[in-house]
This record gives structure tokens, sequence and C-alpha cells, in this order.
């Protein structure tokens, strides 16, 4: 793992590192060399790690108040809203800091989509992301369940539903996720337990996502292969950790614009009726963060394919690596890509406005278009551009643009092996 | 090692994994089937309703195993426009007899077939109900008329007990 050896000074420190070698990891990660060149798009790795432990720690304690029961829940929401001891400001930091990890794992994701991070050789630390994002989404999901209003009840209905379109075996499987005809109190037991598990199951996939980031180091703004350590990196501490720590601050002045003034703006009022099993809402409306994927779900007309559509969407991502098919992984050098690119992301804003309409008139063709276009940038804009696309010339190293001359001297060799045949 | 292609060891191997992939299945069971219906959630399987306030035109909504079914008294116009249907214009073709025991009355589980909403009584584009989650049309038998629903709502087992009295499960 790490790039040197390293000899802990103290001789109390000595003996506990050749036992178990946690300074040698502590040691590792401060002085891990990271590219020079890091903006501020690169800080969104910190901020989610603080977000998760936020959910964590307001989790943990929003539990200790929390009755899983259908005839409590909603109840205990209130009296944690009215009675508890800042009781608000705890589930309003959970219930808007969900929003806020959302927001930040889009962000770190359409910046691992700019600068072609997912490419080789970090398709694992991608795929492992992917999983992430799908847990994240089951845990939102869950923990919406859990206040037991009408949008907690017929959100669960409609998710829950969406197994019955597996042919011959979907009535079965949702059943057995309800325990029961329909969703009941064994289903909220449940909900809470698998609530609770997740985010456990996310620290670890981010303990792997780390590592396996620490195998051939960060991608950078130009998306070169730089050798580290060399003139092109920095050590972690305390320059990344500053620059973390600044856009860490920035992230947490929005954070807590949505927890103190307007804390309810991202959910809906509906669930704050108790949940009502003879009446649905007029309109059910997932929350923000999983707007583009209802979007797809609704613009197909037929049951078992639009599940199917939703599900891809999500899972064409982990082959991204494999369908984007150019070398240059940054798209500072992709003219084309870089279109496109902007494309996708006003694509995917539309599918998430359309998703919040209701699925008629001219909405319902706009997120047919926009569906349509989702796919179509990933199976075919994204293979054929790897072989099509006219790329600009990729600088040998970080500073080589700006001072001239290259510090990876195995770089220039290659430049120049290069100009002789 | 020998050049035999199998030998009394890889026998032991597979009869070892055979076992032991046994007793993991019996082991891992329990904790799936634990999460099906309990014994007491199977328990209320049947419910009586009383439907002699029950006005032509009306529907009157019950709940059977956490589920609403509506029971609705249908108006002449609304069995002559079920009944006049072609069969073969239907998503999903059942005939208007084969939903309604009793023409008059019509019991069916007030749940979307799409992704288990309840449609909106006296709602929609063919006088029946209207799912306001994804937008399915429903006839006055109860049947899917347009949208993504795959089948017409369903009707549970159900039977009147005498004229006033219907029995639902």
């Amino acid at each position: 793992m790490s790039e040197h050896e390293y000899t802990p000074k103290s001789k109390v420190g000595k003996w506990f590192n050749d036992r178990l070698p946690l300074l040698t990891l502590a040691n590792h990660l401060t002085d891990y060399p990271t590219p020079k060149n890091l903006n501020y798009w690169w800080t969104f790795g910190g901020i989610l790690t603080f977000c998760l432990i936020t959910q964590i720690v307001t989790g943990l304690v929003l539990a200790m108040h929390y009755i899983a029961h259908a005839d409590m829940a909603f109840q205990s929401v209130e009296h944690i809203m009215r009675d508890v001891n800042y009781g608000w400001l705890i589930r309003y930091i959970h219930a808007n800091g969900a929003s806020m990890f959302f927001l930040a794992v889009y962000i770190h994701i359409f910046r691992s989509l700019f600068y072609g991070s997912y490419k080789s050789p970090r398709e694992v630390i991608w795929i492992i992301g992917i999983i992430i994002y799908l847990l994240m989404m089951a845990a939102a999901f869950l923990g919406y369940v859990l206040p037991w209003g009408q949008m907690s009840f017929w959100g669960a209905t409609v998710i829950t539903n969406l197994f019955s379109a597996i042919p011959l075996v979907g009535e079965g499987i949702v059943t057995w996720l309800w325990g029961g005809y329909s969703v009941d109190n064994p289903t909220l037991t449940r909900f809470f337990t698998l609530h609770y598990l997740i985010p456990f199951l996310i620290l670890g996939l981010v303990v792997l996502h780390i590592w396996a980031l620490h195998v051939p180091g960060n991608n950078n703004p130009i998306g070169i292969d730089i050798k580290k350590p060399s003139k092109d990196t920095v050590p972690f501490h305390p320059y990344i950790v500053i620059k973390d720590g600044f856009a860490l601050l920035m992230f947490m002045i929005v954070f807590a614009f949505f927890v103190f003034y307007t804390p309810n703006i991202l959910g809906h009022a509906d669930n704050y009726i108790e949940a009502n099993p003879l009446v649905t809402p007029a309109h059910i409306v997932p929350e923000w963060y999983l707007l583009p994927f209802y979007a797809i779900l609704r613009s197909v007309p037929d049951k078992l394919l639009g599940v199917i559509a939703m599900l891809s969407a999500i899972l064409i991502l982990a082959a991204l690596p494999w369908l984007d098919t150019s070398k240059i992984r940054s798209a500072v050098f992709r003219p084309l890509y870089k279109q496109f690119y902007w494309i996708l992301v006003a694509d995917v804003l539309i599918l998430g406005y359309v998703g919040a309409m209701p699925a008629e008139g001219l909405y319902l063709l706009v997120a047919r278009i926009a569906t349509a276009y989702y796919f179509l940038h990933f199976l075919v804009v994204l293979p054929v551009l790897g072989f099509k696309e006219r790329t600009t010339p990729v600088p040998l190293s970080i500073t080589e643009p700006i001072l001239g001359g290259s510090p990876n001297l195995a770089a220039v060799k290659k430049k120049d092996s290069f100009k002789d045949q | 090692m020998s050049e035999k292609k199998t030998n009394r060891r890889d026998f032991l191997f597979t009869a070892t994994y055979a076992v032991g992939a046994v007793g993991a299945g019996a082991v891992v069971w329990p904790m799936i089937d634990q999460m099906n219906p309990d014994a007491s959630v199977k328990a209320l399987a049947s419910t009586e309703v009383d439907v002699s306030t029950v006005n032509p035109g009306k529907t009157i909504t019950v709940l059977w195993r956490g589920k609403p079914v509506f029971i609705r008294r249908r108006t002449p116009e609304e069995i002559a426009e079920a009944k006049s249907v072609k069969i073969e214009d239907l998503k999903h073709p059942e005939k208007d007899e084969d939903r309604a025991q009793n023409p008059e009355w019509l019991v069916m589980l007030g749940v979307c077939t799409h992704l288990g909403c309840v449609p909106l009584d006296q709602k929609g584009d063919y006088n029946g109900w209207f799912c306001p989650c994804h937008g399915s049309h429903y006839d006055t038998s109860g049947r899917i008329r347009k949208g993504p629903a795959p089948t017409n709502m369903e009707i549970p087992e159900y039977k009147f007990v005498d004229a006033n009295t219907i029995k639902i499960g």
C-alpha cells in the first residue's frame, strides 16, 4: 500500500505498529500523494463521507425515540418533533441530510463522467460506487417509509409493487416483502431493520471504494497517468485536507440553509397525514433524487418493460467503463464528448422535471424522448465517439503546459518514441 | 498425484459439498420464510359486510386483508355500458357477467393492478375508476381501458350470505 517504509519515532509506537500497523496506515493516508491540479469537484468524496457520518449519528439518535409500529410510528415522529429535546433539529438534519447526500453524490458521479474517472484502471472503484449509490437509494426509500405518513405508505406500496411485474413469481415476492397482503405493520418493522443495516453496509463499501482508489491513485482534471510521488503530486495532508475542509464548510452552509430556513421544502405535505390504506394521495411523487428514474418508469406504457427500463437506466452505469471506448479520460481534450456530456446533464434534469409532473400529454412525450436519449447516450453515442472523435493533444504531465518539459522522464521517452515511429 | 480422473478423495469432496449445501439450505429457509405472512395475518382472511344502506350509484369501501374492496351498486346505465363493450376492444378481455355475479353489485379489490394505488371512483374517460398515480382508466366493470395497468381490477372471492350481506374471502 505505502510507497515508502514508515517507522514510528517513539518506542511505544514502534512496538504497537509492529503488532498492528495502524500508524503505517495513518501515515499512508496523510502522506498520500495526490495530483496537485485537483479542483473543487474533487472535494465531494470528503463531503460524502461527512454526509454518511451525519446520517449514521443522527439516525442512531432518532432510533432512540422512534417506535417501529404501524399504530405508533406516526405519533412517535411527532413526539420527536415536539417533545424530545432538540428532536426537531436532529430529525430535520436527518431528513434534509438525505437530500444533501444525494446532491453530493450526483455531483460526484457527474464529476466522474466529465473527467473519465470510471475508465481503466479505475473500473472497480466505479462499480463499488454504483453499488453504494444503489444502497443509498434503498436506504432513502426505506427511511422515507418509517414516519408512516400517507407518502410513506403509498410510496412503499408503489415501489414494492414494482416486483409484481416479474412473471410468475412476482406476486409471491411482493407478499413475501410485505409479510402480509398489503403494506402493514410487518412491512414497517422489517423496513426499519433494513434501514438501520444499510448505512453500515455502505460504510464498509466506502472503505473498499477508498482502498481501490489508493491503488492507482486519484484521477485528475487532465485525466493523465501521473507518477506518484513526483513534482505533479502534493501530500494529502495538509494540501487536500484544507481544500476539502473549505469545500465542506461551503457545503454545510447550504445544508444549514435547508435545515433552518426551509426544512420541509424537499418533502411532501401529504406525509404529515397519517397512513391510510383506503385513500391514495392525488399526486404520488417520489423524492426529488429519484425523479429521473421515476420518469423513465412512467414513460414506458408496459408494466414489466417500464420496470426493466428503470432498472437498466441505473445498471447501465456499471457497464460504462466498457461502453466508453475512448482512451482519453478527461472531457477537456474531447471536444465532441464535452458537448454530449452537457446534453446528458440537460437530459437528466429534464427527466427529473417531467418525473414530478403528471404523466400525460406533452410531459409524457418529453419523458419518452428524454428516456430514449438517455439510453442512446450510453449505448450509441459513447461507443461510437471513441472511434470517431478527434481529440486534442494531451499534455505529458500536469506541469508541462505551464513550465514546459516534463518531470516525468519515462513519459518524455515514450513521447519521443512515438515521434520516431 | 495420480493420473486417475476420479478417486476416493474427489468422491468425498463432492459428497461433503452436497451434504453441506443441504444443511445450509435448511438453515437459510427459516430465515427467508419468516418474512412470509404469519399465522395472525392469515387468520384475518374473511369479512362480512352489510350493504342494505347502499343506494344505486353509490360505492362503499371496506378493508379486507389490509386492502380496500369497492362494493358498488351500479345504476342501470352503468350496467348497460359495461355490457355493451365489445370484448375485442378490451386489453384484458373479460365479460361483465363473469365479473359481477349479480349485475347490480360490483365487488372488486380497489387496487390498481399497475402499482397498487387506490383508484378514484367516478373518474376517468370511461365513467368508472381512475388511478391518480400513473393514469390508468377503468370502466364501469372495473376493466382496464387505458393506461399502464396490465389487467382488470381483481374480483375477490365473495358470496351473498343473504340479500343484504356480502361475505368477502
